[in-house]
């Protein structure tokens, strides 16, 4: 018998704190994976945000800092220019990186910072209690949209990724899901792909990934990943945004 | 001792139960008891049938499983 799926070199063997059935615990085992099969463990920096993956330190297994309320990107920018040889990343919810922290990650995006970012959508603020995030979707009902997300008052869902797209320092853009094997190893490859650009300094790639958070939804883990496959992909399409020409 | 395919690690499940839905052959199900965090337990059942196609690692939101294949070149049943 030969082992081949198991826990990577880059996890602790920490229990996640993430509820039942929730993304996070999928991501970061695709992100530690990557950094262990780029070989890049020993050089590489995280940024932790704000929201549920507040403690990622925990789990993985390489060097962590934490910058919450969006200042991630600010946060990369300084490590990765002071150390342009480390792997630098962020790890942010939309609560933190569409909402809280807007202006750093457009501008980061903007100066074509050399890093690499994960941005968890998860359609809401999923700490605490799943208020409506600027990526929730219209009808969606939050904690504070109790009878769902209405444009006239509420505004529109923000697509990061359509939005980023427009900005010529970015070198690449997709957004995956991991609501089924497929759609996990495609978000994997993604998130490989934006570890390798850095390491080949091509520039600021951004990987979206939408995540089920069942506990704020009030649905069944399952009844989460039909969701995003039904409705949340239909506002948030997946797909490659940008991706800049080949060195 | 017989290695098994598949390997759940009963105190980081969390009984999503999602490995159990995406399971082409049947292979897992809930247990009737629980873990010491209170978490029905994902079960593994049928060897027989599992192709180690490793869905049921991929799904796992708290990386509980582990998938092994037999060895190539050495056939044994
Ligand atoms: C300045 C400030 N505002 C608000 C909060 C409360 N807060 C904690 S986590 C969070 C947002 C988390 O949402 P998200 O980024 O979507 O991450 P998730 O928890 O869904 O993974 C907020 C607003 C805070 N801690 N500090
Ligand atoms: S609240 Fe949502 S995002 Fe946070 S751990 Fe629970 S399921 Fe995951
Ligand atoms: S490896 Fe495939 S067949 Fe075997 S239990 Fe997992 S999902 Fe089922
Ligand atoms: S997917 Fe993982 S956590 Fe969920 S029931 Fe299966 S083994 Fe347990």
């Amino acid at each position: 018998m030969k082992k081949i799926y198991f826990k990577t070199e880059s996890l602790k063997n920490t229990i996640f704190s993430y509820c039942p059935g929730c993304g996070h615990g999928i991501i970061h085992r695709l992100v530690a994976e990557s950094i262990d099969e780029l070989n890049i463990r020993e050089t590489t920096i995280g940024i932790a945000p704000v929201g549920c993956a507040v403690f990622a330190y925990d789990y993985w297994n390489f060097d962590v800092t934490e910058a919450p309320h969006g200042r991630p990107p600010a946060v990369a920018t300084g490590i990765k220019r002071c150390c342009p040889d480390k792997i630098v990343f962020t790890y942010q919810g939309d609560g933190d990186l569409a909402a809280i922290g807007t202006a750093e990650i457009v501008h980061a995006a903007n100066r074509g910072e050399n890093i690499t970012v994960f941005f968890i959508n998860n359609a809401n603020y999923g700490m605490t209690g799943g208020q409506m995030a600027p990526t929730t979707v219209l009808g969606q009902k939050t904690t504070t949209t109790p009878f769902g997300r209405n444009s006239s008052r509420d505004g529109y869902p923000l697509k990061i990724c359509e939005l980023l797209s427009s900005l010529e320092g970015v070198c690449y853009l997709e957004r995956v899901s991991v609501t089924s094997p497929k759609n996990v190893l495609a978000a994997k490859r993604a998130i490989k792909k934006a570890f390798q650009n850095q390491i080949l300094k091509k520039g600021f790639s951004l990987v979206e990934i939408l995540s089920q958070c069942p506990t704020d939804w009030g649905k069944t883990p399952m009844d989460s990943i039909k969701w995003i496959d039904e409705v949340l992909s239909k506002t948030f399409p997946l797909g490659v945004y940008k991706e800049c020409a080949k060195k | 001792m017989q290695m098994k395919k598949v390997k759940i690690d009963s105190d980081r499940c969390k009984g999503c139960q999602l490995c159990i839905n995406v399971c082409p052959k049947g292979c897992l199900k809930l247990s009737n008891t629980v873990n010491a965090a209170g978490f029905q337990y994902a079960i593994y059942e049928n060897e027989s049938k599992c192709t180690s196609c490793g869905f049921c690692f991929l799904v796992c939101p708290d990386v509980a499983i582990e998938v092994s294949r037999k060895a190539k070149p050495r056939v044994e049943e």
